[in-house]
This record gives C-alpha cells, structure tokens and sequence, in this order.
C-alpha cells in the first residue's frame, strides 16, 4: 500500500469508525440509529432549503478550516480561529451598519476590514511565538476569552447598551435574491464563494509563491530554513496573520450573509474548534479542507433534523465529531495496523 | 461601606469562585509536570459538574445532607475514567496531545448535553436540593479582622480545596513519586534509564489531572450554579489551564493564581455593590485573567517555563 493511500485511508476509516461510535452511543441510549441516520441524512438532503443550509453551513467551515490548515503548515496551531472569527464577525457588522456607500465600495470594505480584523488578532499570538518563543496554543486560547468579552463590549457600546448591532445596510449584504429563490428562501448568500477562492487562493499561495515555500519550509524545519537564510520570524508572523484573516473571513459570512448582524454572545460558535476537526480532516490541505468542511458542515446542519424526526438530541453529532477528531489524531494505531493487515497480505 | 466591610465581603466570594479553578488547576499541574499537555481540562471538568448534579439529584433520597459530598466521588470517578481516553491517545497512541484535548472537550459537552437533553427533556436540569452549604469555623471565626475575612462563612470544599492544594506540593516536591513525575516530564529517557516506567507515571497522572478535574467541576455546578446546562461551566476549564501557567505549573502558583482569577470573577459579579469599584467597567475585570496570563507566559512576569519533555510523547529508543 503506497504512501498516498495510507494517507488517504486514515481520515475515510476514522470517518466510519466515528458514525460507528455514534450509532453505539445511540443503540446504548435506546434510540435507532437507523432512524437517526435517516433523518440525518433528510436534514442535509432533504429538501431545497435544507441544501441551501446546508451549503451555508459549509461556507464558514471551508474558512476556519483553512485557517487552522494554513497555520498547520507553517508548524503552529491556531486554536485562535473562534477569536479571530469573533472579531471579525464584529468588525464586518460595524462596517456594515456605520457606513452608508454604494455596494461595490460597501460589500469589500467590510468583507476586508472583518479580514484585517482577523489578522490583527492573530498577529498578536504570532508576534509573541517569533519575538518570545511563547507557545501559540496558549496565547491564542486566552485571546478567544479576550475576543468574545471585547466583541461582546462594543457590540453594548455600539447599541448603546443593547444586545444586538441591528441588521446592516443591504449595500454591504451577501444575501442572494437567486439563491433565495431556488433554495426556498434558505439562508444561502454569496460568500460561498467566497469561501472557494480562498480555498484557490491557500492553493495558491502555498504551490506557486516562493511565500508560500518559505512558509512550508519553517513547518517542515526551523533551523534548516534559517539556515538557507530564510526570515524564520518574518514567516511565522506572516502564517498567522494569514491564518487569521481567513479565520475573520469566516465571520464575515456570518455577518454579512447568514445573520446581517452581530450580537452579544454566552460562548463560542463553535466554528473555529470544528475548524480544527475540518483541517485535520483534510490533512491540511486546500483540497482536504473541501472535503472536510462539507463534511462537518453537513454533520452539524443535518443534526438540527435529528430531535424532530427521529427523537435524538443534536449532541450526537458533536460525539461523533468529536470522536472523528479523535481517531484522526491517534492515525499512528490506525496506520500501524493497516500495515500490519498488508503484510500479512504480502506473505500469502 | 467601609474598606474592612468591602474585604470582609470580597475575600470570602473571591475564594468561593476559586475553589472549583484551584482544584482544575492542581489537575493539571499533575498531568503536565508528567509531560502530557491537557486542553482537555475544560471537557472533564463539565463532565464533573454535569455527573455532580445527575448523581445528586438521583441519590439526594438515599444520603440526606451527605449527598453533595458523595457527589463529588463519583464526579471523580467518572472524569478520571473519561480521562483514560485523553491518556491512551497521548501516552499509548502518540496522538498530537493539544488535538486529542480539543476531542475530549467537544466530546465532554456533547455527551454531558445529550445525556441532559435524554433524560430531562430538556436543556438543562433540574435545580439541586441539597448545596454545599456555608458554616462558620467555631473559635477562629472569633478572632478580629482575619475571623470574618477567612473563617466566617466558609465552605468546606474551600477548605478541601486549598488543603489538595498544599498536599499537591507536597507530593510532587517531597515525595519519591513526585521527584519521579517530573523526571518523567523533564527528561524522560534519562527516568526511563534510571528505571522509572514513563508510561506508567503519565497515565497515573493524567488519570489525576481528570479526577481532580471533575472534582472541581462538581464543586462548581453543586456551589455556584445549582444545575447543570450548557453555560454551566463555560470557560472555567480554560481559566484553569490559565491559573496552572500563570502559577508556572507549581501547585502553590496555581493556588495562588486560581485565587486571583477568582477574586477578579468574584469582582465582576457582585463589583457592582462595591463603592469605587463599581466605576470600573466589568469588561477589565472579564478579561484580566486572561490577559495576566498572556504576559506571564511572555516573560513579562517572571519567566515561565513550561515542563521541557510537555507534549512530546515518548517513544523508547528513540534519541
């Protein structure tokens, strides 16, 4: 078995291993999973507007996965993407309600300052991991808290106390009157795609730019690219900052597309810790992270079918995500005995 | 209200919303002086609060005013199980320690709200009936100034807590066992080499870091919140982790830090009854632990210095 289909195999198997957990834990709890597959499956499939919700569902998936991926590269790991989401998301609404322009100039200078917003936040973490070695996991864990609070602060002062921004200027909206009409008024809004030209774009900047090399080289050795004289600091500044506008992309879709508002939250979305899940999935890869934010995106969205339809609490899906993650990170025992299984293969 | 009432007031919340974060924090001091990072903190403490208030409300018949106590045994219990999980992957599997974390915290939520959603119908539960309750410590209580700041309405689980604190430094500075988890989380090859079985004293740890974990998640539901849903714990666990690395992973830092941490929630909460403290907005107060922390482990407060061998599995032979 090649290499290639070794790295291949591992995600697809942890994939079935974790629909597998989630039908045990059903069948333990007394429910049928049969049934709760099927609805499952109608929460995603089912209709026209549960497609289009689907598909929005994926649009913010697609952009914390490739936060999280493109950090992966350069070797660090932004846990930070609920942060930087979070600001975004604030930074894209403001645009959104502060300013009355016409659409062409409106819709990109929000979607740009969500973005800028982002990677300001990320810069932070990036910084102190190349100025001061401090690790990135736990500077980017504490700028979530920081974000959420700060967000949820001047959302107050932006409503002058209340909870909400109120809904932004349509010049600055994704929303879709096409895809409204053919998804039977979902949700569904142009930032699909584009979320798909910055899975292009990640592409992009990692194959084709000597950026993007140098960027690959820090996370494959440090001291080796310092070494070929590469700006070993500059990069990892570089990474998260890039990282982190994907990441406040990701809440400029909810800003602008799905929510056309920004409100004052309890906790986290949860998207940038399945942005995590999605990446990982993919191998932290542009094409990996399609797959995987289809996948999670579904997952979660379909779920929402599950305590109607079938009885089932929505939480099963996030044991089977979980659980998903789970045996993704623990790939070396699913790789050890898929070569164990070839070489008995080879004997015969 | 006088300064002396103010200290008399703030001392005594600031160690009742520290008690459940000094018991998470000792946790994983346990599991990184081992050299097994845990994120997962935050997913086996809501496990320990949601098992505290299930195990309460079913037994509350059986063991009378004792049940909150029993709860939290069994809080102990289930999240050292739950935490196997984390040390099979990270110890056994080599699995990348932050991720398997970020799995056990999901998985943590998800279970505890869909057991909630499968048993109560709805959200969250029901309210407990018997709570950890406040007494006052006969004759110390007594004494001026310090009696009513520490020993006047006080909870025992404040008390366990700092005792667990102190014990924690003992066992990890004083004790044959302690000198050999951190050899185990410094240098593990040289332990191994001295015949201390690496694997052992990582899963022993973290299976402690998961106990102490739930313990503190079951103080937090049974003291402050009084039931269980998805708010429940929301960030403790992560403030946890933060009190442990702003401590500089000793249990007496933690300790100390946890107290902090918990004397800035006790201010953003009942701040606004405080003369001159109620001018500062509670936004400060929300995000100083965080923050502190931030420029603790950037070297702004003394340098702070993670395990060396934390987070890199071991694997025997290899250089």
């Amino acid at each position: 078995m090649s290499n290639r289909v070794v790295n291949i195999l591992v995600p697809v198997i942890s994939v079935i291993l974790g629909l597998l957990v989630g039908a045990i834990v059903m069948l333990v709890s007394g429910y049928d999973p049969v049934l709760g597959y099927t609805a499952l499956w109608n929460g995603i499939f089912g209709d026209a507007y549960a497609i289009g919700e689907t598909i929005r569902q994926i649009t913010p998936y697609l952009l914390a996965g490739l936060s999280v991926a493109f950090a992966f590269r350069t070797g660090l790991f932004n846990i930070g993407v609920e942060g930087q989401l979070l600001v975004g998301w604030f930074a894209a609404s403001y645009v959104g309600i502060a300013f009355d322009l016409p659409m062409y100039i409106h819709l990109p200078f929000a979607i740009i300052a969500a973005a800028l917003a982002g990677a300001a936040w990320a810069f932070i973490p990036g910084l102190l991991k190349a100025k001061l070695q401090v690790h990135e996991v736990i500077v980017t864990i504490m700028m979530n808290y920081i974000a959420l609070h700060t967000t949820n602060a001047m959302i107050k002062v932006v409503s002058d106390g209340g909870d909400n921004t109120g809904t932004i200027n349509p010049s600055a909206s994704l929303k879709s009157a096409f895809f409204e009409s053919i998804t039977d008024y979902s949700r569904l809004h142009y930032g699909i795609f584009i979320a798909l030209a910055m899975v292009l774009l990640m592409w992009f900047i990692l194959e084709k730019t000597t950026t993007g090399y140098e960027l690959k080289a820090v996370g494959f050795n440090k001291h080796a690219s310092e070494y070929a004289g590469m700006n070993v600091n500059k990069n990892i500044i570089l990474s998260m900052v890039i990282a982190g506008a994907f990441a406040g992309l990701a809440g400029a879709m909810e800003a602008l597309g799905t929510f056309q508002y920004a409100n004052v939250k309890g906790g986290f979305t949860g998207i940038g810790f399945d942005g995590i899940a999605v990446a990982l999935l993919g191998a932290n890869t542009p094409l990996g992270v399609i797959f995987g934010a289809v996948l999670f995106g579904s997952l979660k969205y379909g779920a929402l079918n599950m305590p109607n339809e079938a009885g089932i609490p929505v939480e099963i899906v996030s044991i089977v995500i979980a659980i998903i993650i789970f045996f993704v990170a623990c790939g070396y025992v699913i790789r050890y005995f898929l070569e164990k299984a070839n070489k008995k293969k080879e004997a015969k | 209200m006088s300064f002396l009432d103010v200290l008399y007031f703030i001392i005594p919340s600031a160690i009742f919303y520290a008690a459940p974060l000094i018991f998470v924090a000792i946790g994983g001091v346990f599991s990184e002086r081992s050299g097994v990072i845990n994120i997962g903190l935050e997913g086996l403490m809501v496990m320990g609060a949601f098992i505290g208030i299930l195990f309460n409300l079913m037994f509350v018949d059986t063991f009378g005013a004792m049940t909150p106590w029993v709860s939290l045994i069994a809080a102990m219990l289930v999240s050292g199980l739950f935490s196997v999980m984390h040390a099979v992957a990270s110890i056994s599997f080599r699995a990348d320690q932050t991720i398997s974390g970020v799995a056990i915290n999901m998985l943590g939520v998800a279970i505890a709200l869909f057991s909630v959603k499968m048993i109560y119908n709805k959200g969250q539960t029901d309210y407990i009936q018997e709570r950890f309750i406040r007494f006052d410590i006969p004759l110390l209580s007594d004494i001026p100034v310090i009696g009513p700041m520490f020993f006047k309405d006080v909870y025992g689980t404040s008390i366990l807590a700092i005792g667990v604190a102190v014990m924690a430094w003992f066992v990890i500075y004083k004790t044959p066992f302690g000198l050999r988890l951190r050899a185990v989380g410094e240098h593990p090859m040289a332990a191994d080499t001295m015949g201390v079985n690496v694997t052992k004293m990582r899963y022993i740890a973290v299976i402690l870091s998961g106990a102490l974990a739930g313990l503190g998640g079951a103080v937090y539901s049974q003291s402050i919140s009084g039931e269980f849903s998805h708010t429940t714990i929301n960030g403790q666990g992560f403030m946890a982790l933060a009190a442990m690395i702003f401590g500089k992973w000793h249990p007496l830092g933690a300790l100390g830090a946890a107290l902090f941490f918990g004397f800035a929630q006790a201010l953003s909460i009942v701040g606004g009854q405080i003369p001159y403290v109620k001018e500062v907005p509670t936004y400060f107060l929300h995000i100083l632990p965080y923050a502190l922390t931030i420029l603790a482990v950037a070297g702004f407060i003394g340098k702070a210095n993670a395990p060396k061998a934390s987070g890199i599995p071991y694997i025997k032979g290899k250089r």
